[in-house]
């Protein structure tokens, strides 16, 4: 059987506006299971999910965990520095012989682009990228729609800006795809250096200056600096980034209206975002936390139907 | 060949049908000071909220009113469809201790109700869970027993019973209709 989404959820790139509003309208409801004293819903009795981090995480690793036990799935981490990767395998044979264990689904983080798509397209279980290089972080992306949508009712009209490392950063891809798709107007702002060359093709509008974007948007999505993707001088100093590109009380202050302020996370605090910012009023970053766990319970619920052995379970269901 | 829909319950019926299950589950209930009235997604929220009316009509006594989406606690995950929308749950105060009435519109196989049943248990220890549904269908596969209904109806398995509201279907009325051969 298929499901509204597919198989896999890679990017959101593919997606339609309709499938990704499927998605946040399932994940609104979510949220309140949080809430609860007891954590936990059924619905995924029985499945079970590895979660195949071959990149350092520590949110996005924790928020997918929480997600799949909140949903009742049995779910098995599983880091590359204590795998098998370390002897020489190879990614499929990996997923290969999980799946020979037996598993529904597989989250995967990766440094190269594309290696989801790679190994969704070799096994049966469901995929789900988990960020995968510079490519996309479908989630991520998802749970900014989501926090966004709560704050605005609607995206249609809404003028969203990433700033800062777009470069490196999967997670402003899976959100251009996301914004415009839900009708937002989107923009980028950061250093020429770190700004894709073909930025352009992406039909979002650039500002040179961090000051021309806080007049221009509603909402701001401050990009953490990936230092470890840097290899090369990017930017003169990190001081000298903050002073032209961070974004700091002053800064939002000279604002003509009330800014959202929204960072993925871990925070290079006094680089990119201030503290006084990143804990102000104007942040919604434990928001986007506590969306993320909803939107990935979402994601994980409505893959479910095509989950081979749960579909075996489940013949003979009649309500 | 299907037959043409039969109405079961007409508004005027319906309306009192709902007013003397409101009796009735006050009656069972031992009065309103630990009632809570918890409609199931989504009819059962709409009768749920009629019957608090009707309490609070009659017994001048305001009834707390939940709603409880059953959806993430279906055995049948596989067979929701193709846009398996999850509706909202919410439990208007502690239910430990309390009557917790779950209100429906129809009882079929008894599975909606085995579902309710596991959430409402997610939510805290109710001192007693009562069912009242608005139409007894029969059909049941697990042995769940309403302690209020409104209307006991023998539908052969391939019929259909609608409950139909105001609030979501423009009008009030139920209606059947009884599968032939060929369906």
């Amino acid at each position: 059987m298929s499901t509204p989404l597919g198989k896999d959820l890679l990017g959101l790139e593919h997606l339609s506006a309709e499938q990704i509003t499927l998605i946040l309208d399932t994940a609104e409801p979510l949220r309140e299971i949080s809430e609860r004293a007891i954590k936990k819903v059924p619905t995924l009795r029985g499945a079970t999910v590895v979660n195949l981090f071959f990149e350092a995480s520590t949110r996005t690793r924790i928020s997918f965990e929480f997600a799949e036990k909140r949903l009742s799935a049995d779910t098995v981490n599983v880091a590359t520095a204590a795998s098998s990767v370390t002897k020489g395998e190879t990614l499929v044979d990996t997923a290969k012989n999980l799946e020979a264990m037996k598993i529904d689904m597989v989250v995967i983080r990766h440094a190269s682009s594309g290696a989801a798509q790679f190994l969704a397209e070799r096994i049966e279980s469901n995929v789900i990228n988990a960020g995968d290089g510079m490519h996309e972080h479908p989630t991520q992306g998802l749970l900014d729609l989501l926090t966004l949508r709560r704050r605005f009712g609607s995206l249609k009209g809404r003028r969203v800006c990433i700033v800062g490392d777009v470069l490196h950063s999967r997670v402003a891809r899976s959100n251009i795809w996301g914004l415009t798709k839900l009708g937002a107007e989107v923009a980028v702002c950061g250093p020429r250096s770190l700004l894709p060359p073909a930025i352009g093709e992406f039909g979002v509008q650039v500002f040179d200056r961090v000051e021309q974007a806080i007049e221009w948007a509603d909402a701001l999505n401050v990009l953490r600096l990936q230092l470890e993707r840097m290899t090369a001088g990017y930017i003169p100093s990190l001081r000298e980034y903050n002073r032209v590109f961070g974004i700091s009380r002053e800064r939002l202050d000279r604002a003509p209206r009330e800014i959202v302020i929204m960072h993925p996370g871990p925070i290079n605090r006094g680089v990119e975002l201030d503290s006084e910012v990143a804990d102000g009023p104007h942040s919604v970053i434990l928001d986007q936390v506590t969306n993320g766990v909803a939107v990935r319970m979402a994601v994980l619920y409505l893959l479910a139907g095509n989950a081979p052995a749960l579909a075996e379970a489940a013949k003979g269901g009649d309500r | 060949m299907a037959t043409a829909p039969t109405t079961v319950l007409n508004a005027r019926a319906l309306e009192r049908t709902v007013a003397r299950m409101a009796d009735e589950i006050v009656e069972r209930a031992d009065g309103t000071d630990s009632l809570v009235l918890v409609g199931i997604q989504r009819r059962g929220v709409q009768l749920a909220d009629r019957v608090a009316r009707v309490i609070a009509e009659r017994e001048g006594a305001s009834v707390p009113r939940g709603a409880l989406d059953i959806t993430l606690y279906r055995d049948d995950l596989q067979t929701v469809g193709p846009r398996p929308i999850v509706g909202k749950t919410e439990i208007p105060c502690d239910i430990d201790g309390m009557t917790v009435c779950i209100v429906d519109d129809v009882l079929y196989t008894g599975r909606t109700i085995r579902a309710a049943l596991d959430e409402l248990a997610d939510f805290g220890r109710p001192a007693r869970i009562m069912l009242a549904v608005l139409v007894d269908r029969g059909g049941r596969e697990l042995p769940i027993h309403a302690d209020v209904v409104g209307r006991v109806i023998d539908v052969p398995r391939g019929g259909r019973v609608d409950v139909c509201v105001t609030e979501l279907d423009g009008r009030d009325e139920v209606t059947m209709v009884i599968a032939g051969e060929g369906t």
